[in-house]
């Protein structure tokens, strides 16, 4: 996931020459703000000119269901543009602190008026997601990391994709599709989309509209509970015949899939066995993890520069038990990729929780969001 | 080094404890309760400080063009000194914010909880002549740890001065009244040329080479203050006076002075604020300081007491103590050095009580009685004696 793409041209002629001429200016202009830079100024003006950091404005809020919202954000002039399936770092301010997670955007690169949006639902017990869903609002400017990420439709080749999809999953699906409507370049399209009931799938409307209005992409929507009723229906889930009956020439497709582990795995076994791994693109919203040996316990995790003992278990990232413990270590992507959160080992042994790999050397690299004690530990945060 | 006799010895061990624990869970409360209001609080000192200065030198700079030689109707040397020292004001001001309620706060990393990327303890740097990484080493390690330790905590007399009959008298001590009136003027050159490693160097045990980046070091960063308050600013306002160099040649020369003089005048100011609370905080009358020996296996409850009897706060109203940095509340500051300024008032007359209640003195006064008191002790101190029982020095 640490390819960059080239940014598309999205920034006007003038306005790259304006930024050209600014980006010499500013170096000059930098000796009479200093020790601050001159866009430290700027960004009293307006918070989207600024240089040394790069943040969004929140233009509009939109429930997409009762759960799930699309924030529209007006990113600073920074920004490099996206490509449609990628996802870029977002930091909220709760309670005084600064958090950072990662979403996915779901428009499309083509948009007119410089826009992302991003659709968040908020989950059970996420601090982040809840309050991206219940209190921000339009006016609010928050702190944006750059795209990201390498699920996205090549190129060069043409290829026939089937995305598969579940919940908040559909995000990276929907600004692909919109790209290719938008770039009028839709190929032969199918789409599963895995769903409680009709009334909660995101991008409901828009989703039948397409189908309706392109013949070329085939929405089959499959939900998984009927209103009302309590109990899941479990024939509706993914499953070989369920895959043979929607779309019968899976084989010769692309697939791209995003939506929860027990999804992803599922699809991950099911390729495998047909011998076609290689077709299989899979966007995950955390790292996958290793099965943990049935003999793993956790332990006292010390974190010596803070002074915080606390117990842990095999299973929780040392991140968040930090995190419980009180502290707020730094932390980014919360997924193992983009390296904010590393720390020392001190002494002890933590297990890399993607691998089920021991690291037990002094000085090891430890990142914190993806690794768990393995026993006593420490660590320098 | 005769030691002071303590105001502490009606305590006994069980109760020193105790009187930690009770200042433990004041910090602890007040550092769990932290959240959106603080940020918010800081985020505005913040832009009102650079919105204060960037206002305050276009301020300066719109004077220069009421210069006479303009000649419109309401050019005079009138308006331009008073616009001009209406800028130079602001300047001065956002100085002052800048230095204490700012950037010695953030650099005690009072704001680092917030995980802000911008605002952060090890990324700070400030608008002073002092390199932050140097300064956070001197104050926050050698100052705040053996805070009035004779002989350790270098801020005991800046290494110029007696400030404490604890200290040997030497002749040069004589010139101190001198020294304190020019420290106060220059006091941000004071500071960054107040360094463990160049006092280590005059007392010969470092030599000149093992210093020298540390001197490369201040000097750089001497120099980038330098060339923006003194050639940057005022070179970019010699160029509004070069429509009037046609009739009075020397103008741009005239205007470069100027703007240079006032962006001295502001810087001034600070430091002339800036050496008055700092001096407030640990060289008034009724001060207490320690020998080596005092503070030998110190507990952290005893740390606390000595913190206490080191230290003196100033009262004033809300908006001096925002001035002033919260330093004003000095013994807040140092018993609690992390935590975030704008909790120091709500904090204080807890500290207060407690010590009360502990019978510890509590040493706090208007700016008159803590800055008079300093000068009248660093008048007293220039002459060998000193600290008898009863006096100003005791």
């Amino acid at each position: 996931m640490n390819k960059q793409p080239a940014a598309p041209a999205s920034a006007s002629q003038s306005g790259s020459f304006a930024r050209k001429l600014w980006s010499r200016i500013e170096p000059i202009t930098d000796y009479f703000a200093w020790p601050l830079r001159t866009s430290h100024y700027v960004e009293l003006v307006n918070p989207l000119w600024a240089s040394h950091a790069l943040q969004a404005r929140v233009e509009k809020v939109w429930d997409e269901t009762r759960d799930a919202r699309t924030i529209t954000l007006r990113p600073g002039v920074n920004w490099r543009g996206h490509r449609a399936g990628q996802h870029a770092r977002l930091g909220v301010p709760i309670g005084g602190m600064h958090y950072t997670r990662t979403y996915t955007i779901s428009s499309a690169p083509e948009r007119d008026d410089r826009c992302i949006t991003i659709t968040v639902k908020a989950i059970a017990g996420g601090r982040m997601s809840h309050h991206l869903v219940r209190q921000i609002k339009a006016g609010d400017y928050l702190p944006l990391g750059l795209p990201q990420g390498d699920f996205y439709l090549p190129d060069a080749q043409p290829v026939r994709p089937l995305f598969i999809t579940a919940g908040s999953g559909i995000t990276p699906a929907m600004s692909i599709l919109r790209a290719l409507i938008a770039e009028e370049r839709l190929p032969d399209t199918v789409h599963i989309h895995y769903a409680p009931h009709e009334f909660d799938v995101i991008f409901g409307q828009e989703l039948r509209g397409m189908a309706a209005q392109h013949p070329r992409y085939r929405l089959h929507l499959q939900l998984t509970r009927e209103l009302g009723a309590a109990s899941v229906s479990a024939n509706r889930h993914f499953s070989a015949e369920q895959l043979d009956a929607l779309c019968p020439d899976w084989r010769d497709r692309d697939v791209y899939a995003c939506g929860p582990q027990s999804l992803l795995q599922a699809l991950e076994t099911h390729w495998q066995q047909a011998g076609l791994s290689r077709r299989l693109h899979v966007e995950r919203f955390r790292a996958a993890y290793a099965d943990v040996p049935a003999d793993a316990v956790g332990g006292r995790v010390r974190f010596g520069k803070s002074q915080v003992v606390a117990q842990a278990d095999h299973l929780t990232p040392l991140l968040r038990v930090a995190e419980d413990a009180g502290m707020n270590p730094p932390h980014g992507c919360r997924m193992g990729i983009c390296h904010t959160c590393d720390t020392r080992l001190l002494s002890g042994c933590v297990r890399d929780l993607r691998t089920g790999k021991l690291l037990n050397e002094v000085g090891a690299t430890v990142q914190t969001c993806i690794c768990a004690a393995a026993g006593d530990c420490e660590l320098d945060l | 080094m005769n030691a002071h006799t303590l105001p502490i010895d009606h305590l006994n061990e069980a109760q020193v404890d105790e009187f930690g624990r009770e200042m433990d869970a004041i910090y602890d409360e007040v550092m769990a309760s932290r959240g959106d209001r603080d940020r918010r609080y800081i985020l505005k000192v913040i832009r009102t400080q650079r919105s204060l200065a960037v206002i305050g030198r276009f301020v300066i700079y719109a004077g220069l063009f009421f210069l006479p030689a303009w000649g419109h109707a309401l050019a005079s040397w009138w308006a331009t000194l008073a616009i001009m020292g209406l800028g130079t004001a602001m300047l001065g001001v956002a100085k002052i914010l800048e230095n204490m309620e700012i950037g010695h706060n953030v650099m005690h990393a009072q704001w680092d909880w917030m995980k802000d990327p911008n605002i952060q303890s090890n990324t700070w740097e400030w608008d002073t002549m002092s390199p932050s990484d140097r300064w956070m080493h001197s104050h926050n390690v050698v100052h705040h740890t053996w805070t009035n330790v004779v002989g350790k905590d270098l801020d005991v007399g800046y290494g110029i001065m007696r400030v404490t009959a604890m200290q040997k008298w030497h002749p040069a001590y004589l010139l101190q009244p001198i020294s304190f009136v020019l420290l106060m003027l220059l006091f941000e050159e004071g500071v960054a040329l107040h360094e463990q490693a160049i006092d280590d160097h005059m007392r010969g045990r470092k030599t000149y080479a093992e210093i020298k980046p540390v001197l490369a070091h201040i000097g750089r960063k001497v120099w980038r203050q330098v060339v923006k308050d003194y050639m940057a600013w005022p070179a970019a306002a010699a160029l509004i006076a070069i429509p009037i160099s046609f009739f009075v040649p020397w103008s741009p020369w005239a205007v470069f002075g100027m703007v240079a003089a006032a962006n001295a005048i502001a810087n001034v100011m600070r430091n002339i604020w800036t050496f008055t609370i700092i001096f407030c905080g640990h060289f008034p009358a009724g001060v207490h300081n320690f020998t080596k020996a005092q503070v030998e296996g110190e507990t952290r409850a005893r740390w606390y007491l000595r913190q206490l009897l080191g230290s003196c706060d100033i009262q004033g109203s809300a908006l001096f103590h925002v001035m002033a940095g919260n330093l004003s509340h000095q013994i807040e500051h140092h018993l609690f050095p992390d935590m975030c300024s704008n909790r120091y008032p709500e904090v204080a007359p807890r500290v207060r009580a407690l010590a009360a209640r502990y019978g510890l003195p509590y040493n706090t006064g208007s700016l008159t009685r803590q800055f008079g008191t300093t000068w009248l002790k660093n008048l007293r101190l220039a002459f060998p004696g000193g600290g008898a029982p009863g006096s100003l020095t005791a």
